[in-house]
């Protein structure tokens, strides 16, 4: 079924002619008059003391202007994080390095060439310290990253993360004693989920303007979050919010990368309060991998107990989780949202311990997906072995221990409560859409001539949205940059005195389609042509409050507070017309353009004449206020909770090993919609970044904690050749969290995918023996593991 | 060094510093910013142009070696306003979203219909395999470039197929 409403109906998007003509402004084609650029001087030691840095022959390089090492700016403090938890981020490193890659010194220059050179002629005398690289060795504390402090930051556990809230009985007991059973199996793998790198196509880019005669800062930077870059600065610098304003412009995908506040951000605004010149920096494609967050690099242990039928009665997850060398924004907090879902679409008791340990690695952050996509793989893998390992049809396991629709609302294991799911219904929609029943027959065809065809099936719930003020008081709390301590959406809709739309939120697209999803929630509600919303987003300055586009929330929580704001012109528009047109206002009808008074279509008013009336006190009704604006503030009372499942098929080729996704399906649940289409890019992209995980991506480091993989030569992304296109459908179970109904679909993908190709590839290496490959299932890694079973 | 090259159907001569990359050239001097820096590796193609009817990534390119060149940028496509049908076909299909790679994404499609005007879904994704897009999945990058081929056949373009809910 599609809709033609302009809420809900696929509209082509209004931010594209910009684009597809190279017109779009990001950082790097905003230039600002005699700019000067920052580059960095890093460690190429993972962990390291350093005895001195020599920075004359640097600053005698021509158009070098300045060299700044901690000596500078020790005194402004450490890099600010949302969750400071362990040790946070010197701005430049401070006497040692902990992970290769790290910002020594900053060199500022006339131009990003003679600023490289500046580079190159600072000279810094290191000690090299051993490196830890392996994360069982640095959890067994053998060697200590930061002196004097333990490896392991904290751990969380399932049914006591939230001290004095969440204290649920251990249920590792009643596990342990249905182990003991005569009907029962235990199944359990040690399986990795990689480290990866985000990889953003546009490298992050900030430029920072000290205006010494405004006492203000303007900045530009590639940000999913400016509003707390803005607060940040205003602490570092002593300035108050509105002597800050940072904008992010177009910003060339984000996917987690630039939800963190970074040290060159502050180091370039540092830089040009210095030397009264306005200062950038874009990080290379080396430094993107190096020093722009890490994300995933679990090592787990999944175990699940159930009996020979197919009832799970227990499910266990030992994990040990990279944080690597500091903590940033959110690096601790990326397991919790793991153990939100671990449980996943099943009633089932649930033990999880996450393990939080540092390395001498780069950090490791929120990326897409953000601790959800790991614990559906660990969950999702361990329910396949234990179908396999009873002989049970996959779908049936899962169907067999799915909450049931009349279930909710559901407290899952850990505590949370989840509003809806109709998971059986998913998982019976996608094997009908997918025939699957066909499917399992080609397969087996196939594999009777000796062809090695697998299928793969995954669930998955994610929890997104966030989301409830609530959390704020765990710890989740913006307050360490200066914002409101919680994670409230924005909304500011006027209309202009012309009939124009102006409307300014709290968060901002790196390519979801900001513009053109709120002008339609707005164009639904005032009957004003899309044409004439504009949405002004990613600026500080502009929106009143916002915490940014992350965790799959924009719509759920800044859309609900745009749709708030809407009703609230809508009521007050209504008023002025029905006053204008001796009308009742609940008889004011919005419509093409216009207001319409019910049942007498001639008397109507077009919104530039209502608007223009608003804006003059002597043709409103007495008393009221002149003006066509509000504002609303939204705060969900939950997260929401998609779901769906996916299907893969797959062949491997026995002499290669190489991997061919010959069909791929997707049932996912994301609440009502705004634009299919949309919402359909956001899961393929979603699922190929899945699928990079599965099968290609991975940060590999040597054990002297060297990245070997900081190119996009040896990081292979997904190219357009490596994977197929996708059959997609979808069920709509409204969220009752918002008033528009919606869930979010910014990481369902790439949370239902990577189990969804290994599950796959493992059903196809069956009949060899295989059971598990870890990922990346690269051609040489299955064909080993081909080899490795055949013996 | 002295270069002289035609960009976009205008002359330009000047002065350059030999290490300077074409598409620094084309971005600092020139003003033309679609073309975007995305690797400095010649990997990702978010820098694609048209030197002499062929793709190139400019990153990896020096501005001195396309001396005497005639070079197209995502900036000549549109013509008096009107889109060129790979633009239309990347509007019309979600064929982006965050826009970064788009403009190398677009020339390479358009080099790629310039040399054959029936690709099929293979061929489309064989020839895109050296730009790199990370938000779209490539799914409605192969629809965009199936429509602009379509019409620039003067055919009408298969409807569009946005996820059915069931």
């Amino acid at each position: 079924m599609s809709t033609t409403s302009v809420l809900g109906g696929t509209v082509r998007r209004k931010e594209d002619p910009a684009l597809i003509r190279g017109e779009g402004l990001y950082v790097d084609d905003i230039k600002l008059f005699g700019e000067l650029a920052a580059a960095f001087v890093r460690s190429p030691f993972a962990h390291a003391r350093i005895n001195s840095i020599d920075t004359a022959a640097a600053l005698a390089v021509a158009g070098v202007h300045a060299v700044y090492t901690a000596d500078d700016v020790r005194e402004l403090g450490p890099l600010l994080a949302q969750v400071p938890v362990g040790t946070l981020r010197p701005l430049l490193a401070d006497g040692e390095v902990n992970h290769a890659g790290e910002a020594v010194a900053m060199v500022i220059a006339d131009d990003r060439y003679s600023a490289q050179d500046g580079v190159d002629a600072v000279s810094v005398d290191y000690d090299p310290l051993e490196a830890v690289v392996d994360l069982k060795d640095a959890a067994s504390d053998r060697v200590l990253v930061h002196e004097g402090v333990s490896n392991t930051l904290l751990a969380w556990q399932g049914h006591a993360w939230w001290p004095g809230v969440v204290e649920l009985p251990d249920p590792r007991p009643g596990i342990e004693e249905a182990k003991e059973r005569d009907d029962v199996v235990v199944v359990s793998q040690e399986m990795v989920n990689q480290r990866l790198i985000p990889t953003a196509i546009e490298p992050r880019a900030v430029l920072a303007e000290w205006n010494g005669g405004y006492g203000a800062f303007t900045m530009y930077s590639s940000s999913q979050i400016p509003h707390a870059v803005a607060g940040a600065i205003g602490k570092y610098f002593g300035l108050p919010s509105n002597k800050v304003r940072v904008v992010a412009p177009e910003v060339g995908g984000g996917f987690g990368c630039k939800l963190n506040l970074y040290n060159d951000e502050v180091l370039v605004a540092f830089a040009s309060r210095k030397l009264g010149k306005p200062v950038r920096f874009t990080e290379t494609r080396r430094e993107a991998a190096t020093s722009t967050i890490q994300g995933r690099g679990w090592v787990a242990t999944a175990t699940i107990t159930g009996t020979r039928d197919g009832e799970i009665l227990g499910y266990e997850l030992d994990a040990l989780c990279d944080m690597g060398a500091y903590s940033q924004n959110f690096t601790v907090a990326v397991p919790l949202l793991g153990l939100f879902v671990a449980s996943g679409q099943y009633k089932i008791p649930t033990w999880v311990q996450l393990g939080c340990v540092v390395t001498n690695l780069q950090t490791t952050d929120a990326y897409r997906g953000a601790g959800r996509p790991e614990a559906a793989y660990y969950l999702e893998r361990i329910i396949d072995m234990y179908a396999r390992e009873i002989g049970m049809n996959p779908a049936e396991v899962r169907k067999k221990n799915y909450w049931a629709p009349e279930e909710f609302p559901a407290t899952t294991a850990v505590g949370l409560t989840m509003d809806s799911g109709r998971y059986e219904d998913s998982m019976n929609a996608l094997l009908e859409f997918s025939g699957y029943d066909s499917l399992v027959a080609q397969r087996d065809a196939a594999r009777s001539e000796g062809r090695l065809v697998g299928l793969g099936l995954s669930s998955y719930v994610e929890v997104c949205g966030f989301g409830p003020s609530a959390l704020a008081g765990l710890g989740f709390s913006w307050s360490e940059y200066g914002l409101p301590s919680s994670f409230n959406g924005s909304g500011l809709v006027r209309v202009n005195p012309d009939g124009s739309c102006t409307v300014s939120i709290g968060t901002g697209p790196s390519g979801q389609g900001h513009q053109t999803a709120w002008s339609q929630i707005v164009a639904d509600g005032l009957g004003i042509e899309l044409d004439n919303i504009n949405v002004v987003h990613g600026d500080s300055a502009e929106s009143p409050m916002g915490v940014g586009s992350f965790g799959s929330r924009s719509i759920s929580v800044d859309g609900a507070a745009t749709y708030e704001a809407t009703a609230k012109v809508k009521d007050k528009a209504a008023e002025i017309a029905g006053h204008l047109l001796e009308a009742a206002p609940e008889d004011i009808r919005f419509e093409d353009g216009a207001a319409h008074v019910a049942g007498s279509p001639d008397r109507s008013l077009s919104w530039p004449e209502i608007a223009t009336a608003a804006y003059q006190p002597h043709t409103l009704p007495e008393g009221m206020e002149g003006g066509l604006e509000a504002h609303a503030i939204f705060s969900p009372g939950n997260a929401s909770w998609p779901f769906g499942s996916h299907l893969a098929m797959v062949e491997v080729d026995q002499d290669t090993g190489d991997v061919d996704i010959v069909g791929y399906w997707g049932m996912d649940d994301c609440g009502k919609v705004i634009n299919p289409m949309i919402v359909d890019g956001q899961l393929h992209g979603g699922i190929v970044q899945g699928i990079g995980q599965a099968m290609f991506e991975e940060a590999v480091y040597d054990e002297a904690g060297n990245l070997l993989t900081a190119s996009m030569i040896d990081y292979p992304v997904p190219t357009a050749g490596d994977v197929p296109s996708f059959n997609l459908a979808r069920t709509v179970t409204p969220n009752d969290t918002n008033p528009l109904g919606v869930k979010g679909i910014g990481e369902a993908g790439t949370i239902a995918t990577a189990q969804t190709i290994v599950n796959a590839v493992v059903d196809a290496l069956e009949s060899a023996g295989v059971t598990h490959v870890d990922m990346p299932l690269r051609p040489k890694k299955v064909w080993q593991a081909l080899q490795d079973a055949r013996g | 060094m002295e270069v002289s090259i035609t960009v976009n159907g205008t002359a330009h001569s000047g002065d350059v510093e030999p290490r300077t990359l074409l598409v620094h050239y084309l971005r600092e001097e020139l003003g033309l910013t679609g073309s975007h820096v995305g690797c400095e590796s010649g990997y990702c193609g978010a820098c694609t142009v048209i030197v002499d009817g062929k793709p190139v990534k400019s990153c990896s390119m020096l501005t001195v070696q396309a001396d005497g060149a005639d070079v197209r940028t995502i900036e000549s496509l549109a013509s008096n306003g009107d889109l060129h049908p790979v633009q239309e076909g990347f509007w019309e299909r979600h064929g982006l979203q965050c826009g970064y790679c788009t403009p190398g994404m677009i020339m390479s499609s358009v080099a790629l219909l310039e040399a054959n005007d029936s690709p099929t879904e293979g061929e489309i994704r064989h020839e895109l395999e050296g730009n790199l897009c990370r938000c779209t999945g490539y799914h409605n990058i192969v629809k965009s470039v199936e429509y602009a081929a379509a019409t620039m056949r003067g055919e009408e373009p298969e409807p569009a197929d946005w996820g059915t809910e069931v």
